[in-house]
């Protein structure tokens, strides 16, 4: 850990037991046995469970529960749902990462705080409070009805949820980033005589690159999984307003277990790309 | 994490500070505080009585003891399980260990509610692992904890592992040199160094725990008093339209979720305090 004054080797004959520096084979077979068990039970045996089920009636019931309209308007829907709430909570999450990072300003601790709740809210809460602001009986409800204007049970309320529900990711990834990096680089190009946006786009996005991919792909990733959430204000009304999640959980709920885990597989398939890329980011930062 | 370490800095010459000010300020209130204040806000005006009458209701508080029992449970699975494969994927190798270290983060990317249905499907009496056990695992209190590890697995891993990896070998061998066995060296000198990455993993996830809603109402059976979690009530209800209810006892969440954030700051600044001299 960085502090640690980094000892001198000393030079002494004294040869180490080696039973004094690693633990005994039988035990690391068995902490590796007990680590890949544990593994297999909670995270393989689940993912395998989900495509058994999705084609243990043949692929003729898969195609069909994955080409069903409802499903794919619940695709469709989950898809406009992304491409709205990625790329403002990553324009978000470059900003507010800026701020925290670049400049010294009084609550700057509360800000952090801030932007870290929605991790810590639950999402039923999360669905919640956008009831309370635009359901009928909410604080704007009266004003919306009027103006036939339509929020929550709505496409825009399950846009809105979905963006408090992602709004640290990208941020939360940069923060520690560009703290790390610090502001040298920034200050040079200035000096230089680059402007503030050139010296952004042309230094700062470059090397903060991979960060900013990472936190996409884990906004991306929560962004089409939400579930608590999005079921609180989406009104689960089918081929309208279900996401792929709540499309899942009708299916489930009606006993068409095929169908829904035909679905289930999709968002698997998806998860496992999401964690590919994950890796393929994490490696790429850590050489170049 | 969020604890950044204050720094005096110079007046920083970048621009864009009014800028990015105004626009993180707006975003975050509009998004986050003017939201989450309504709870406050609709809370209060409900008067005192009427809301302890409800968030004292048996079957409210039976859901918080569920809640709270459930993710200390899986928490603390997390915590012996998530540490033992993070020392095994750190210390040891063996065949495959790239594509397992990678696995571990499937329960962020997993939508909760896929996860739902394919551990239930897993624990019902008829399932691959519930047939295994004489009494029920699904719809019972364990089928919740059980969703409640998957969930926070990956955060008490991706904690210890870096402190692992970063740990200086020659502590050990000056420990191991000057006459410890392997476990005294462990007790003594890994284990201390362990501790707060440790608690705050399992903050993280039982913290995640408590609000979890996707992955439990598939597996928990929800019948009241006995398998129902408080996000669960709070949806029930909001099916009711009975917001008023359903406000009160998310304030009562939030509350212990502010406590939970605050107590993950205090473990990172006092790690960052004791560990990380300028």
């Amino acid at each position: 850990m960085a502090g640690h004054v980094p000892m001198q080797r000393a030079k002494t004959t004294v040869k180490l037991n080696h039973s004094s520096l690693k633990e005994p084979k039988v035990v690391q077979w068995l902490l590796t046995f007990i680590a890949l068990a544990f593994l297999a039970l909670f995270l393989v045996l689940p993912l395998i469970t989900i495509f058994m089920t999705a084609f243990q009636k043949g692929l003729e019931t898969y195609l069909t529960a994955i080409t069903n309209p409802d499903a794919l308007a619940a695709i469709k829907l989950t898809l406009i749902v992304v491409l709205i709430t990625v790329p403002l909570n990553a324009v978000f999450g470059v900003v507010a990462a800026w701020l925290i990072t670049k400049f010294d300003f009084k609550g700057k601790n509360i800000l952090i705080t801030l932007i870290d709740l929605p991790f810590a809210v639950s999402p039923v809460i999360a669905g919640l409070v956008f009831i309370l602001l635009f359901g009928a009986q909410g604080l704007f409800g009266e004003w919306l009805f009027n103006h036939d204007i339509k929020i929550v049970f709505a496409i825009p309320g399950i846009i809105l949820a979905t963006l408090f529900v992602t709004l640290p990711f990208v941020a939360k990834e940069l923060i520690p980033l560009m703290q790390a990096q610090g502001s040298a680089e920034e200050e040079a190009s200035l000096t230089l005589g680059a402007s503030g946006f050139k010296t952004f786009f042309l230094v700062t996005l470059p090397n903060i690159k991979w960060g900013l991919l990472y936190g996409i792909i884990l906004c991306n990733a929560r962004a089409i999984g939400e579930f608590g959430a999005v079921s609180v204000v989406s009104g689960h009304i089918r081929g309208m307003t279900n996401t792929m999640p709540l499309h899942i959980e009708i299916l489930y709920n009606e006993y068409q277990f095929a169908a829904a885990f035909a679905v289930a597989s999709l968002m698997s398939i998806l998860a496992i790309f999401t964690l590919i890329i994950k890796n393929i980011i994490e490696w790429k930062s850590k050489h170049i | 994490m969020s604890v950044l370490q204050r720094q005096k800095k110079k007046k920083s010459i970048l621009p864009g500070f009014g800028l990015s000010l105004g626009f993180t300020m707006f975003y975050a209130s509009i998004l986050v505080l003017f939201p989450l204040s309504m709870i406050f806000l609709n809370t209060a005006s409900m008067g005192w009585s009427e809301f302890i009458k409800t968030v004292t209701d048996p079957r409210v508080v039976a859901s918080y003891k569920l809640s709270f029992g459930a993710a200390f449970a899986a928490g603390i699975i997390n915590v012996i399980f998530g540490t033992i494969i993070a020392w095994v994927l750190v210390r040891y190798h063996f065949p495959g260990k790239r594509f397992i270290d990678g696995l571990v983060d499937l329960p962020f990317a997993l939508p909760t509610a896929v996860a739902g249905i394919a551990l239930t499907t897993l624990y019902v009496p008829k399932g691959w692992l519930g047939q295994l056990f004489t009494f029920k695992i699904a719809f019972t209190p364990i089928g919740i904890i059980i969703a409640l590890t998957f969930i926070g697995l990956p955060f008490v891993v991706r904690m210890v592992q870096p402190v692992l990896q970063n740990f200086n070998a020659e502590i050990e061998e000056a420990s191991a040199s000057l006459g410890a066995r392997r476990m005294q060296t462990f007790r003594k000198v890994i284990f201390p160094e362990l501790v707060p990455a440790v608690l705050t993993g399992f903050s993280l996830s039982f913290a995640r725990a408590l609000g979890e809603y996707g992955s439990v109402v598939f597996i928990a059976g929800n019948m009241p008093m006995k398998t129902e979690i408080t996000p669960l009530i709070i949806m029930t209800k909001l099916e009711q339209y009975d917001y008023a209810g359903a406000t009160a006892i998310a304030s009562v969440m939030l509350v212990v979720s502010f406590f939970l954030l605050l107590l993950i700051n205090i473990i990172q600044w006092w790690t960052n305090r004791k560990f990380v001299h300028s």
